[in-house]
C-alpha cells in the first residue's frame, strides 16, 4: 500500500451547463502528505474535492483513492475518506457529542466505539465543556472544530478539507492550522483547498495552482516561488527623484522590464538573487543621481506566483464560485 | 495525535447490507426524534394546530354547513381533519430535507460508507411517527366534541391505517419537494400553495354537493375527498359523498389505496434518484 498514491486523478472534466468547472485536472498526492489546491473562487477546487469524495460523478477522466476508483468502487472509497466542507455539516439541534456519535455510527462504528471515539475527539478538539450543548449555540470556530472531528471519527486515511478556515477569525484560523499539523503527524493524507496563499504556504508540502478547472502549476512552495524569478527588490525613492531614471539604472539587475511613471515613489523589481546585490544596487542608483529612502530585498511570495501564473490576484471572482456551488 | 485506534470489533462492516440499512435508518430516525425531544414545539402542526382547526370548524362554521342526508357536522368533520392533518406534515418534511441540504449534512452523509437509501427513509419514518401523534390528537379532540366510532374496532383501525398510508405517501412527496427547492422559506410557501387547494377543494370540510358544478369533478377525484369519505364510511359517520355517483366516492377505500400506492411509486423512486444525483 506504501507505493500507491493516496490520490490520483487524470483528466477530470466536469461541466455545469456551459461552465467548465473542471477542464482536465491531473493530480497526484503521495500518502501521508498535505497537498494544497490553491486557486481563486470559481477555479474548480470545490468541484475537484466533490468528485474525489464521490459526491459528484465527473463527465470525463478518472480518479483513484488509494488505488480504488471513485466511480466504480465508490463504496470502498467512502470507507477511507473524511470530508470537511466549507460549511459545518452538522445537525444544529443535536449536541456536539450526539452529532459525533451519529456520524460515527453511520461510519460503520458500533455504538460503543462511536461513543468512545466521540469522547476522545471532543477532548482533543477542546470541546468537552460544550459537548452536551446543542450545536446551534456554538461559535464559528467551535463548529469548524466539531465538523473536523466528525470527519475524523472513522480514522480516515485520506481527509479532504475544503477551505477549512474561510470565514474564521485569525485566532480560530491559527488554532485550525495547529490541528491540521497534528493530523499530518498522525500520518493522515490531507487534501486542502484554500484561496489563502499563506495558508497553502504554511501547511502544504506540495501545491497545485488551479485556475479555470485545471492545474496551471505544481510543486513545493519553494519551487513555485523560484519559478517566478527568485527575489524582488522594493525601493522607495526620495522626494524629487525620477522613477524612470531609477528604472534605467536598475535595468542590468532586473529579470523583467520595469517601466514606472514619472512621480512614482515605489519600485518593485524582479531580480535574480546574488551576493552583495543591495550594495551594487545602491551604488548604481547613486551613480545615476537617484536618492533612495528605503531598499528591501525579499523572496517571491505565493502571491507573486499567483499573479504571474493567472494574471489576476488570488481573491477575485467570488460570485463565480457561489454559482458553481449552487449550480 | 490519536493514540486510540479502531479494532475490527469496533466496526459493523461485517453486517449484511440489509442490517446496515436498518441500523442507519434507526440512527437517523433517532436523530429526528431527539430534535423533537429538544424542541417539542416542532410538533405544533400535529398537536396545537389540528386542535384549533377542529374547534374552529366545529363551532364557527359547523352551524352553517348542512350535511346532505343529515347527521352532525362534528361527526362529519373528523374524517376530513384526519386527512388534512396528516397530509399537511409534508411541507414540514420538505423543510427538514431542504435544511439538511443547505447545511451540507446530506453531503456529509453521501460521503460516508452508509446506506444511501437510509437518509430519506429515516426522514419519512420520523414523520410517520409524528403523523401517528397527529391521528391520536384528532381522535381525542373528536371524542371531546362528540365524534364517535359506530362500526366497531376493526373498521376504525382500518380507517387509521388508511389515513397513515395516505399521510406516508404525502411524506415522500414532501421529500421530493425538499430535494427540488433551494430554501426552507420556499418549501414552506410552495407547500402552502399546493396544500390549501388540495384540502379545501374536497369534501374534507364541506359536502361536494354544495360546490358549483364545474368544481365538483375536481373535488370528487381529489385524493383528500377519498380519504375523508373512506374514514367516514369506516367510522360510521355522516357521509354525504355516498350519494355522489363518482367512482372514488363509491369505492373510497380502494381509491385511497390507489392514490397512496401511486404516489409512493412515483415519489419514492424520484426522491431516491434526486438524492443520488442532486448537487446543491
Amino acid at each position: 500500500m506504501g507505493d500507491t498514491a493516496a490520490i490520483e486523478a487524470e483528466g477530470l472534466v466536469k461541466h455545469y451547463g456551459k461552465t467548465k468547472a473542471l477542464d482536465g485536472l491531473d493530480l497526484t498526492v503521495s500518502q501521508g502528505t498535505v497537498y494544497g489546491l490553491l486557486g481563486p473562487n470559481g477555479a474548480g477546487k470545490t468541484t475537484a474535492v466533490r468528485v474525489l469524495a464521490t459526491l459528484l460523478r465527473p463527465d470525463g477522466g478518472h480518479a483513484r483513492l488509494l488505488g480504488h476508483d471513485v466511480i466504480t468502487e465508490a463504496a470502498t472509497v467512502r470507507r477511507t475518506i473524511g470530508l470537511t466542507g466549507q460549511y459545518a455539516a452538522l445537525d444544529e439541534y443535536l449536541t456536539g457529542r450526539a452529532n459525533l456519535i451519529m456520524i460515527g455510527e453511520l461510519s460503520r462504528l458500533t455504538r460503543q466505539a462511536a461513543k468512545r471515539r466521540a469522547d476522545e475527539l471532543l477532548e482533543q478538539f477542546d470541546l468537552t465543556d460544550a459537548a452536551s450543548r446543542a450545536v446551534k449555540t456554538y461559535s464559528g470556530g467551535m463548529r469548524r472544530r466539531l465538523d473536523l472531528a466528525a470527519s475524523l471519527i472513522g480514522h480516515p486515511a485520506v481527509l479532504f478539507l475544503d477551505e477549512p478556515t474561510t470565514g474564521l477569525d485569525p485566532n480560530a484560523r491559527v488554532l485550525m492550522w495547529d490541528i491540521v499539523r497534528q493530523l499530518v503527524a498522525d500520518g493522515t493524507t490531507l487534501l486542502l483547498t484554500t484561496q489563502y496563499l499563506d495558508e497553502a504556504d504554511h501547511l502544504a508540502s506540495r501545491i497545485a495552482v488551479i485556475d479555470g478547472g485545471k492545474a496551471i502549476a505544481e510543486g513545493t512552495p519553494a519551487e513555485l516561488k523560484a519559478s517566478v524569478g527568485g527575489q524582488r527588490l522594493l525601493i522607495t525613492l526620495a522626494e524629487g527623484s525620477s522613477a524612470p531614471a531609477a528604472a534605467a539604472a536598475l535595468r542590468p539587475f532586473a529579470t523583467a522590464p520595469v517601466s514606472p511613471n514619472e512621480g512614482d515613489q515605489l519600485l518593485d523589481v524582479p531580480v535574480t538573487a546574488a551576493d552583495g546585490l543591495a550594495t551594487e544596487v545602491v551604488r548604481a542608483l547613486d551613480a545615476a543621481g537617484v536618492k533612495v529612502n528605503d531598499i528591501a530585498v525579499r523572496g517571491a511570495s505565493l502571491d507573486d506566483v499567483f499573479l504571474t501564473l493567472t494574471g489576476h490576484a488570488a481573491e477575485e471572482s467570488r460570485e463565480q464560485e457561489k454559482e458553481e456551488v449552487t449550480a | 495525535m490519536t493514540t486510540a485506534t479502531l479494532s475490527p470489533a469496533d466496526l459493523t462492516s461485517a453486517r449484511s447490507p440489509f442490517l446496515q440499512f436498518l441500523g442507519d435508518v434507526w440512527v437517523l430516525t433517532r436523530r429526528s426524534l431527539a430534535r423533537i425531544r429538544r424542541e417539542p414545539e416542532t410538533l405544533s402542526d400535529v398537536t396545537i394546530q389540528p386542535v384549533l382547526f377542529v374547534l374552529m370548524f366545529a363551532y364557527v362554521f359547523g352551524g352553517s354547513i348542512g350535511i346532505p342526508g343529515g347527521g352532525s357536522y362534528h361527526s362529519y368533520l373528523i374524517g376530513g381533519m384526519l386527512g388534512m392533518t396528516l397530509a399537511q406534515t409534508a411541507p414540514g418534511t420538505a423543510v427538514a430535507v431542504v435544511s439538511d441540504m443547505e447545511t451540507g449534512l446530506i453531503d456529509r452523509f453521501r460521503s460516508l460508507p452508509m446506506s444511501r437509501a437510509a437518509v430519506l427513509t429515516a426522514r419519512t419514518f420520523a414523520d410517520l411517527l409524528t403523523q401517528v401523534i397527529g391521528a391520536v390528537v384528532i381522535a381525542c379532540v373528536g371524542l371531546a366534541i362528540g365524534w364517535r366510532i359506530h362500526n366497531g374496532f376493526g373498521p376504525a383501525v382500518e380507517a387509521f391505517a388508511l389515513a397513515l398510508l395516505f399521510g406516508y405517501a404525502f411524506t415522500w412527496a414532501g421529500v421530493c419537494l425538499g430535494m427540488t427547492l433551494r430554501s426552507a422559506e420556499t418549501a414552506q410557501q410552495v407547500g402552502f400553495i399546493i396544500f390549501l387547494p388540495l384540502t379545501f377543494i374536497s369534501c374534507a370540510f364541506v359536502p361536494i354537493q354544495g360546490m358549483p358544478g364545474w368544481l365538483q369533478p375536481i373535488a370528487e377525484w381529489n385524493p383528500m375527498s377519498s380519504l375523508a369519505t373512506a374514514c367516514r364510511e369506516l367510522f360510521g359517520n355522516p357521509n354525504p359523498a355516498a350519494l355522489v355517483q363518482a367512482w372514488p366516492e363509491q369505492h373510497p377505500e380502494l381509491a385511497v389505496i390507489c392514490w397512496s400506492v401511486g404516489m409512493l411509486l412515483v415519489f419514492a423512486p424520484l426522491a431516491t434518484h434526486l438524492y443520488r444525483t442532486k448537487v446543491h
